[in-house]
């Protein structure tokens, strides 16, 4: 291959270098080993290991980790660039043809259902000349078809067709072995969740999940007909804050009596919830909830895993918001699932009591109102959160109801309690953008964790042990080498 | 309940006949409580079993099972306006200024009890440096009440309900 073209990376990269290197790439046929070659030889210049865990100390974080555009461009190499991140559910490709697009860190990627049956993920750009091959959230096609020159790729991204295929002359039959649209290296269902890493190596995807790929087993068992599927629509918030912020916020139990305090008065004042229940309910009981005095957070639990994974106990004293209590649609939904599954494992089932599960790096979720929460770095300050409802398969109506009615006054975009969050977390990168101090404190509850098995527990429910294993995750995931390993 | 400083259009106490302008006039005091803050007044508006809602589709069948960017009852809408002016009501304070400009005023319908009324909204929303613009086509369910005219029920349909948004702080 004539490389006379090929411009040198750098010009601190020496000669000699420069040389060997292009006898190496002589040898290959094709642009894409080329390019790979390339990028392998002369990696971009990056903070050393050194520099990353200088910013990480047990009880506090460097304010850089938040507002340092380097840092978050790494950010999106190491972390959103190798490790699994949540992209859907199964429900939302259910039939082969039916695709949706989604984000991984800074690919556009389809995630499709091809016609042997499986769930593909691949990069949504035309191997051509880069188009976008799918512009919408979602829909159901026999092949995808660029815009642009009409290339033409199978539901598993295979190239089917070009026009003028003559044009490439003796190239003709490596353009179609080598052109089909780019597949995420690798993917995995669990319990219907579809999870990718654009990466080919690291852990699979049951060690990543580790214990708490219980939580998953918590939303899906409760559901009469064993699955769940994604339905009534998609809230998509930005906020002017760093994707880390709302991982941080999920699992606090103490922000709430401040953040959403103006919520917790109003509710209080309302009229008390009684039967019959009417629609407003739900929402006055959710916002009273958000008021429940500090012991009741103390007390709840709050437990973490490797790779930054971490849930709380639910700290609903409320009959009608914790699942299996006195309600007339409960004892309905219950009688379902003992149909299914038996009294005792019904009663298991019911008995697990865990409010917001997150899976780092881009899941929060929680079975108890059947939210699935996927957040999407944009920039070090900006970031958009999906939200999407489930459904409990074979519940009654009433209940995925509930769902929607709590979607929309805890995630709706005009809601009176996210509102409040997403305002915080933007004066929080306000602040968290200047110099001084360097310092972020996440010192609460240091040095009271006990292990629990797999898990390391915090001493009290309001330990920030949640933000800190995140960050041990981050440093993992930062200081390993090109190839993943750590370093 | 009327004040004495009530500044509803003169067909109030009319008999259900209702003029254009009637409705014209009564969409832009209802714009102008918003604008102006008065939020009681606005709440005046609504009737007892009055539903206040924003969809998030476009096309939306029901609130029921789709989620909702608003969906509030008589009960939810006036805890929402307490909200509004609570001391500590973060993305609140300080509320956002706004202009509710209301236009292409239509009825579409109506017989003696109600009118189902279509309008546009542009909106220009002001707070801590940042202004931003919305767009909507709005339906009106409005009620004869006691020889006035109230809102039963308001259907907002921001044409960018599906986009990736910023938190909404104000009324619509």
């Amino acid at each position: 291959m004539d490389l006379t073209w090929l411009p040198k990376p750098s010009p601190h990269v020496q000669n000699t270098e420069w040389r060997s290197f292009k006898a190496r790439a002589r040898r290959l046929n094709g642009f894409a080993q080329l390019t790979n070659l390339y990028i392998a030889a002369f990696p971009m210049p990056v903070p050393d290991s050194q520099d990353l865990r200088s910013l990480v100390r047990p009880d506090r974080v460097h304010h850089s980790v938040y507002s340092d555009p380097a840092l978050f461009e790494l950010e999106l190499d190491r972390i959103f660039g190798r490790t699994w991140l949540l992209l859907g559910h199964a429900s939302q490709v259910a039939s082969p043809g039916d695709w949706f697009t989604t984000r991984m860190g800074r690919l556009p990627v389809i995630v499709s259902r091809d016609h042997s049956g499986a769930v593909r993920v691949l990069i949504n750009r035309c191997t051509h000349r880069g188009a976008l091959v799918c512009h919408e959230p979602s829909g159901h096609s026999r092949a995808f078809v660029c815009p642009y020159h009409g290339w033409g790729f199978e539901l598993d991204g295979r190239l089917t067709g070009v026009p003028v295929p003559q044009g490439y002359g003796d190239q003709r039959q490596q353009v179609f072995a080598e052109m089909g649209l780019r597949a995420v290296p690798r993917v995995e269902l669990y319990r219907g969740f579809i999870f990718a890493s654009l990466s080919p190596t690291g852990p699979d995807l049951a060690d990543f999940l580790g214990p708490l790929a219980s939580s998953f087993d918590d939303l899906v068992d409760r559901a009469p007909d064993g699955e769940v599927e994604v339905a009534g629509g998609v809230f998509k918030h930005t906020y002017e804050g760093n994707w880390k912020l709302v991982l941080e916020n999920h699992l606090d139990g103490v922000h709430p009596n401040h953040v959403h305090i103006s919520s917790v008065h109003v509710a209080r004042d309302a009229a008390d919830p009684g039967q019959p229940e009417k629609y407003a309910d739900i929402s006055i009981r959710q916002m009273r909830q958000n008021g429940a005095p500090e012991p009741v957070w103390e007390a709840i639990g709050m437990w973490t895993s490797d790779w930054g994974h971490g849930y709380m106990g639910d700290y609903h004293s409320d009959g009608r918001l914790v699942v299996g209590l006195n309600n007339p649609v409960f004892a309905d939904y219950r009688k379902r699932l003992e149909q299914r599954v038996g009294a005792e494992e019904a009663q298991r089932i019911l008995g697990v009591t865990r409010w917001n599960t997150i899976v780092y790096p881009n899941v929060s979720f929680m079975s108890q109102f059947r939210q699935l929460r996927i957040v999407h770095p944009l920039a070090v300050n900006r970031t958009v959160v999906y939200t999407y409802n489930l459904r409990l398969k074979g519940a009654p109506e009433q209940m995925f109801r509930d769902t929607v009615a709590f979607s929309n006054v805890v995630n709706g975009t005009a809601s009176w309690v996210l509102t409040d969050d997403l305002e915080v977390y933007g004066r929080v990168q306000k602040g968290l953008e200047a110099a001084q101090p360097e310092w972020v404190n996440l010192a609460r509850g240091v040095g009271g964790d006990v292990p629990e098995g797999e898990l390391l527990r915090g001493g009290t429910g309001t330990s920030e042990i949640f933000i800190r294993r995140q960050f041990d995750a981050w440093l993992r995931y930062m200081c390993a080498d090109s190839s993943g390993s750590a370093a | 309940m009327t004040s004495p400083n009530d500044s509803r259009p003169a067909s109030a106490g009319q008999p259900p006949a209702a003029s254009l302008e009637s409705v014209e006039q009564f969409l832009f005091h209802e714009a102008r409580l918003l604008d102006t803050h008065r939020f009681e007044e606005w709440l005046a508006l609504y009737t007892a079993d009055a539903t206040y809602w924003v969809p998030l589709e476009a096309h939306q069948a029901d609130p029921f099972n789709t989620s909702s960017i608003i969906h509030d009852d008589r009960t939810l809408l006036e805890l929402r306006v307490k909200q509004i002016t609570h001391p500590r009501a973060h993305a609140r304070r300080p509320l956002a200024r706004t202009v509710h400009q209301v236009g292409n005023v239509q009825i579409l319908s109506g017989n003696a009890e109600e009118l189902q009324v279509a309008s546009t909204l542009v909106l220009f929303e002001y707070r801590l440096e940042l202004q931003r613009s919305w767009a909507a086509l709005v339906e009106h369910r409005l009620r004869w009440v006691d020889g006035r005219l109230a809102i039963a029920a308001k259907r907002v349909n921001l044409i960018n309900s599906e986009a990736e948004l910023p938190g909404i702080a104000f009324l619509l």
